[in-house]
């Protein structure tokens, strides 16, 4: 230090009156060369920026460009058939915003013009109805929800152990979104469903003609027809005209592109709920029709891919859901499972939508092994993946939902481990 | 029963259903938007197929037929005798390995119902030129698939009338949803909270196994 900067510095701490009052000061501040990004004048502060309309569909910053869905290659044997993944450490509140929700195609997205899409209503009904999508958005009692949707298979490559470093790629099969649609019921109403009428099939217009078979009860209780996903059309990945919104049930069932509805006194067994989405326990059996997606959370951050760089103030965050209604709490460990506290839930906590977790941690530089618990409305816990392997085995791939665990090393570096 | 007394008898039926129906909120005025469906339309899309033969068209197709069409059009992904190429999906063998560490789940080994290949087929088959099969070719197919699995004898026919008598057998190792009973240890009052466990071992790390994308890149961290 000059002999002029400690002057400098003494006349400092006597004008703000706080020499020798023993405070943590701004001493530092005083050591180091001023900021250029302060001291001088930046291009965004000097120069004209993009007008209007530079963008007429608004981007993301460019800083932001890693902020994007990712694949894992290895998974499928090509991409029409493929999954990719929500940047969850990346996101804040519980919207997911429209480019960021993960998408799973079954041959490929749909790319349908909406003059020349259908969706037909057909079997034990009193009228067998066709329908644009122009009317379908004419139908009183237009309803606005948020719901999640996770893919059943979500954390389905963590069943064995850890093995994917980053809650992108072990959890990012979720997403949360407002839809604007109308009750399904207000459709099946319209065509009088026949006293036999017990289940429904979905089918989707895409290549895949993806199908899945619904109860009856389901169907007339909360299910949607959506064709807006956070107040603007649905995206072509997402199912865009129409999409089936099955609240609280895995996503497959929520059929994109939709064009079918067809009712039975029957389930039909299809592809998506017999060979696939059906779950193989230890001996050998398989349960089916397990469409309720059981009560999860996940620390987002710190997680793998958002590291913590910083000791002292930190903020713990992460996301929790429930398919048989809303989180009641979310405990969250930092010492592997020894002691729990409460976490602070923030935002609006709906049924069958995600709600948002905070805490607020001081970390210095020790190794944690950080976990989080959910507990949901009918006092479902979530279970370790212990406890779920115990009663699922590990061949099941579908409705992992078990505690997951971060391990936070002195250097900030996370890492997905198992602990026993 | 007099005129009068017949129309005081009706209306009193219509009052009484009136006051029901709004009573339980049910009289639902019909929108009248979209329109009927026409036969023709319905016969277009409605293909789906139950395992009770619900659903199938008329045709039928032998073994021999579907291996040809087999070898031409589904070979290349699934492998010439149902083992899957790559990762595509294995459609044959895998009996006895549900149980095992790597479970090989295929028509013949773990799928409950032969209409599900039938109805698969038809719709999705062959990946890229969906619907693109007659109901004979995917009559062919799915008897093929069933010798392929040792099911039927390879001069076997598929047809609608004989569809119903093909059982897999697999069948009955599928079971309804039970978690709400077999896992009803998850509902739990009074979760841990502290002093929960005295020792915590790490099993495993992700970083080991090292198959995440971009790993080698990760966020640098000071």
């Amino acid at each position: 230090m000059s002999e002029n900067t400690a002057l400098d510095r003494r006349r400092f701490l006597r004008a703000a009156g706080l020499a020798g009052a023993g405070l943590a000061l701004p001493a530092l501040a005083q050591e180091r060369k001023p900021e250029s990004v302060i001291t001088e004048v930046q291009d965004w502060a000097r120069n004209l920026g993009d007008g209007v309309q530079a963008h007429p569909y608004g981007m993301p910053s460019e800083y932001e460009k890693h902020v994007v869905r990712r694949d894992v290659e290895w998974l499928t044997a090509g991409r029409e058939s493929s999954v990719n993944f929500t940047p969850l450490h990346e996101l804040d509140g519980i919207i997911t915003p429209n480019g960021l929700c993960f998408e799973r195609h079954h041959s490929g997205i749909a790319n349908i013009d909406p003059a020349k899409h259908r969706l037909m209503l057909n079997g034990l009904l009193d009228r067998q109805l066709v329908f644009t999508v122009d009317d379908i958005k004419r139908f009183p009692g237009r309803i606005n929800k948020a719901y999640f949707l996770e893919c059943a298979a979500n954390s389905g490559m963590e069943w064995r152990g850890a093995q994917l470093n980053g809650c992108q790629f072990t959890h990012g099969m979720v997403h949360n979104v407002w839809y604007t649609g109308i009750p399904l019921k207000t459709l099946l109403d319209e065509a009088g469903i026949k006293t036999n009428g017990k289940w429904i099939l979905a089918e989707g217009a895409d290549a895949a003609g993806m199908t899945r078979s619904i109860p009856i009860e389901k169907a007339l209780k909360d299910c949607m027809v959506a064709w807006a996903m956070n107040g603007e059309a649905l995206r072509p990945e997402q199912g865009y005209p129409l999409r089936l919104v099955v609240p609280g049930w895995e996503g497959n069932m929520w059929v994109k592109w939709l064009r079918r509805i067809e009712v039975g006194d029957q389930p039909w067994h299809h592809r998506e709920e017999t060979s696939k989405y059906t779950d193989l326990l230890a001996d050998g059996r398989a349960r089916r029709f397990t469409w309720i997606m059981d009560a999860k959370s996940i620390v987002t951050n710190p997680s793998p891919q958002a590291p913590l760089k910083h000791k002292g103030p930190n903020v713990l965050t992460g996301i929790a859901w429930s398919g048989r209604g809303s989180v009641a709490r979310v405990d969250v460990t930092t010492d592997g499972g020894k002691n729990w506290k409460g976490a602070r839930l923030d935002g609006p906590v709906m049924p069958l939508s995600l709600a948002r977790f905070y805490v607020d941690i001081d970390w210095n530089g020790q190794e944690m092994l950080i976990q989080s618990r959910v507990m949901d409305s009918s006092g479902y816990v979530q279970p370790t993946k212990d406890e779920l392997r115990k009663v699922r085995g590990v061949n099941s791939i579908y409705h992992n939902n078990g505690i997951h665990t971060w391990l936070v090393r002195a250097n900030g570096e996370t890492e997905n481990v198992e602990i026993s | 029963m007099s005129k009068s007394a017949k129309s005081l008898a009706l209306s009193v039926l219509l009052i009484t259903a009136i006051a029901a129906g709004t009573a339980f909120g049910q009289v639902r005025k019909k929108t009248g938007l979209g329109r009927e469906a026409l036969t023709e339309e319905i016969a277009a899309w409605d293909h789906d197929v139950r395992p009770d033969g619900v659903g199938l068209p008329q045709g039928k197709g032998s073994v021999k037929e579907g291996e040809v069409i087999y070898q031409e059009q589904c070979a290349v992904c699934h492998g010439e005798f149902g083992e899957g190429k790559d990762r595509w999906p294995v459609l044959a063998g895998g009996q006895g390995s549900l149980k095992s560490e790597g479970p090989e789940k295929t028509i013949g080994s773990f799928w409950p119902f032969a209409s599900t290949t039938f109805d698969y087929i038809r719709r999705a088959m062959p990946f890229g030129n969906a619907q693109s099969l007659t109901p004979d070719q995917a009559y062919a197919l799915t008897a093929y698939l069933l010798q392929l699995n040792d099911l039927v004898k390879e001069d076997f026919v598929l047809s609608r009338e004989n569809f119903a008598a093909v059982k897999l057998p697999n069948e009955a190792n599928f079971f309804d949803d039970d978690r709400e009973t077999s896992e009803k240890h998850f509902w739990k009052k009074n979760p841990c909270m502290s002093n929960c466990k005295s020792e915590v071992k790490i099993t495993g790390h992700a970083r080991m196994i090292d198959v995440t994308p971009g790993s080698k890149d990760g966020p640098k961290v000071d």
